[in-house]
């Protein structure tokens, strides 16, 4: 944030150069509070002992990590062992949060393509109309998903009823209505971005393209996707890292098989059952993981973009 | 031009008319372009010129009317099948391929191989003198050379017909001019047809081999640069093109292809009959500043008295401004040499205006 600042015009930082640091104190202050601050309380957890009742005794231990990696048996004493439980559900994640994230990028995309192409006086009322859902509270959102998906619930009413099936078909309780939830859930996020790259495309390129003898299915993948490739990456790790840590769709739509890191995370934190370190620890690789996310796709607009 | 009438037609557009909604853009234009030509859309901004140009390349369909491009009709066709390429008047180059990449992705489109592609964009590019820049972005180059990289682009996969939408609005007037010239050797040199698109009056003289001039979505005349600029149709085509006096007269008699008029000061004067003129009609005549001159004494039974006003020196020509003693002011311009039977008299003397042989021509609007 600093950076930006003082890297900014010279001749307009060298004036306000003695009030430069007064002026980006709110900036800091708020960083510090909402960003620093939890994290490196988050990341002092981590390294603790747990107490049994939830909460934890401040002594230096590694074993939250430990647990998340390693089996050492019942009791303890054995060898380590690869522990698969926990990167299991770690890749289960991932692999949830990606399918979800290809959902709403194969729908997002035509939305924000569709909203882009309509006259430019439309285009509010159709963003407005791509966000009004969100404006209802999300647990209220994903249990109102569950109620519509239910084995007895009106989808299946209507399949069953309209003679399309003679059973009805489970959703709920699978990897699919978890995906589904994921993708209903962060939708918007998809499409917004995209639309605003989108409306800066100029269309004029599309017809040079089509002048130039190419197809609509080659202007879509050689010059439209190209050109708006930035608001693609930035609605992709929009919707995928929210999804990762998510756990009101695994834990309302998915049941208890198909546990995400965000349920794990919040049952570590919950009642007497939880463990605060390992559940800081969970968080803090889940952290890791996405800043390595984060890290590789800049990289590669960094590289695209030259 | 004779020269290209006995080619075969390149490009037919008959009683085409578009239509956006409620307002009518193309009033039945009906044109032929021959194989090889230069043919220039002349006309004042929002005239239709873009329209009739994306309607041949496709991107607009066409509201009645047809276009046949060597006899084949194209309306079915999409702008990727039709073989034409054009030159966008903003260029809409591709912004995240190189200026080679840029120039060889027709060629690829077409099939071509991308080693091949880049070989003959590579060509193209040294045609246009760019072969310097063709790693570079499109970003990173100025208008002018933005503006060949288009063409090249165009150029590269050698189309039957080439379009060019004002291409040359954007530069400045000493570039303009070399790239004027350039395009005309380019387009002899290749012997593609070409439609280029302007509303420089001067532009289109210089390079067309046939002129179309239109306005408010109607084609005003037809012809080589001489035919618009000698014997304009109308008054807006007169007015249009270059400057000229427009002089409202009455036609007392016509006979044997000869006129008989006078002016509002009752100056008379004759001049070559056209069609559609009769005796007693009140029409304009259109009088080029050039074919006129001045002297201190009558030359002719035809000159008019009147003072100079004015004199205003443009470089290569001065122009004077004359009242005539009773009637209509005339511009009148004389090259600024001492060669001929131009002279320049000081304002406020008395003078007389003399026509060149020919030199008035009557309008029938
Ligand atoms: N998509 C459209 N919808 C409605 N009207 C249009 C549309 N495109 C063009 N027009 C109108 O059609 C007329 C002709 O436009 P066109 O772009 O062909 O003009 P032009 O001769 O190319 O002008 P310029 O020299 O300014 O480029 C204009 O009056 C314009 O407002
Ligand atoms: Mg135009």
């Amino acid at each position: 944030m600093a950076g930006g600042a003082s890297t900014g015009g010279s001749s307009q930082s060298e004036t306000f150069a003695p009030a430069r640091y007064w002026l980006l104190l709110p900036s800091w202050v708020t960083l510090t509070i909402l960003v620093l601050a939890p994290v490196s309380m988050m990341m002092g957890y981590s390294f603790l002992t747990k107490e049994f009742r939830g909460g934890v005794i401040w002594e230096f231990s590694l074993s939250a990590y430990d647990q998340f990696f390693f089996d050492r048996g019942l009791f303890g004493d054995d060898p380590p062992v690869l522990q698969w439980t926990y990167i299991s559900i770690f890749w289960r994640s991932i692999w949830q949060a990606g399918v979800a994230t290809l959902m709403s990028l194969v729908i997002g995309f035509p939305t924000a393509y569709f909203i882009a192409t309509r006259p430019e006086k439309e285009r509010a009322i159709w963003v407005f109309l791509v966000t009004i859902p969100y404006w209802v509270n999300l647990l209220i959102r994903t249990v109102s998903m569950k109620f519509l998906l239910r084995d007895q619930g009106p989808l299946n009413d209507l399949l069953v009823g309209s003679g399309l099936l003679s059973e009805p078909l489970t959703i709920v309780n699978t990897n699919f209505a978890v995906q589904l939830g994921l993708f209903y859930s962060y939708l918007p996020f998809m499409v917004l971005p995209i639309y605003a790259a989108a409306e800066r495309y100029n269309f004029a390129l599309s017809e040079a393209a089509a002048d130039l003898y190419a197809t609509r299915w080659t202007v879509l993948r050689r010059i439209l996707l190209p050109s708006v490739k930035p608001g693609i990456v930035a609605g992709c790790i929009l919707v995928f890292v929210p999804s990762l840590g998510s756990f009101l769709a695994p834990d309302l739509l998915g049941g208890a098989k198909n546990f995400m890191i965000g349920s794990l995370i919040e049952e570590q934190f919950k009642g007497n059952a939880g463990n605060w370190p390992f559940g800081a620890a969970a968080s803090m690789i889940l952290l890791t993981l996405v800043m390595v996310i984060l890290l590789i796709s800049a990289r590669q607009q960094a590289k695209g973009g030259k | 031009m004779q020269l290209h009438s006995d080619r075969p037609i390149a490009v037919d557009v008959r009683d085409a008319v578009k239509v956006y909604g409620d307002f009518t853009a193309l009033k039945r234009v009906s044109l032929s372009i021959h194989d090889n030509e230069f043919f220039t859309l002349l006309g004042p901004s929002g005239c239709g010129k873009t329209t009739l140009l994306r309607m041949i390349a496709g991107f607009e369909d066409v509201t009645e009317g047809s276009i046949a491009l060597f006899g084949e009709p194209i309306a079915a066709l999409p702008p990727h099948k039709r073989p034409v390429n054009t030159v966008f008047q903003n260029y809409a180059l591709f912004p995240h391929m190189t200026v080679l990449d840029n120039v060889g992705f027709g060629l690829e489109m077409l099939g071509r191989s991308k080693s091949e592609a880049r070989k003959r964009a590579g060509e193209v590019l040294d045609m246009v003198q760019l072969s310097q820049f063709s790693s570079r972005k499109p970003s990173q180059l100025s208008g002018g050379q933005q503006q060949r990289v288009a063409l090249a682009r165009a150029l590269a996969p050698q189309p039957k017909v080439l379009l060019l939408d004002e291409p040359l609005s954007a530069l400045d007037l000493k570039l303009r001019k070399a790239m004027q010239l350039e395009l005309k050797h380019l387009q002899r040199e290749t012997g593609i047809t070409f439609i280029f698109v302007t509303h420089d009056q001067e532009e289109a003289l210089t390079m067309s081999d046939r002129i179309a001039v239109m306005s408010a979505g109607e084609l005003q005349q037809l012809g080589d640069a001489r035919e618009i600029y000698e014997r304009p149709k109308n008054r807006f085509v007169a007015d249009f093109i270059g400057d000229t006096n427009l002089i409202e007269v009455t036609v007392d008699a016509v006979a044997e292809g000869q006129a008989k008029c006078h002016l509002g000061g009752g100056h008379a004067l004759i001049c070559d009959a056209v069609e559609g003129v009769k005796a007693g009609d009140k029409v304009h005549m259109s009088m080029r500043p050039e074919r006129l001159f001045l002297s201190e004494e009558p030359i002719a039974a035809e000159g008019f008295r009147g003072t100079v006003r004015e004199n205003i020196f443009i470089g290569t020509d001065i122009t004077t401004i004359v009242a005539l003693n009773e009637g209509p002011d005339f511009t009148i311009r004389a090259s600024n040499s001492s060669r001929g039977n131009s002279r320049v008299f000081d304002i406020g003397a008395e003078v007389v205006v003399n026509m060149e042989q020919g030199a008035g021509r009557l309008l029938t609007d």
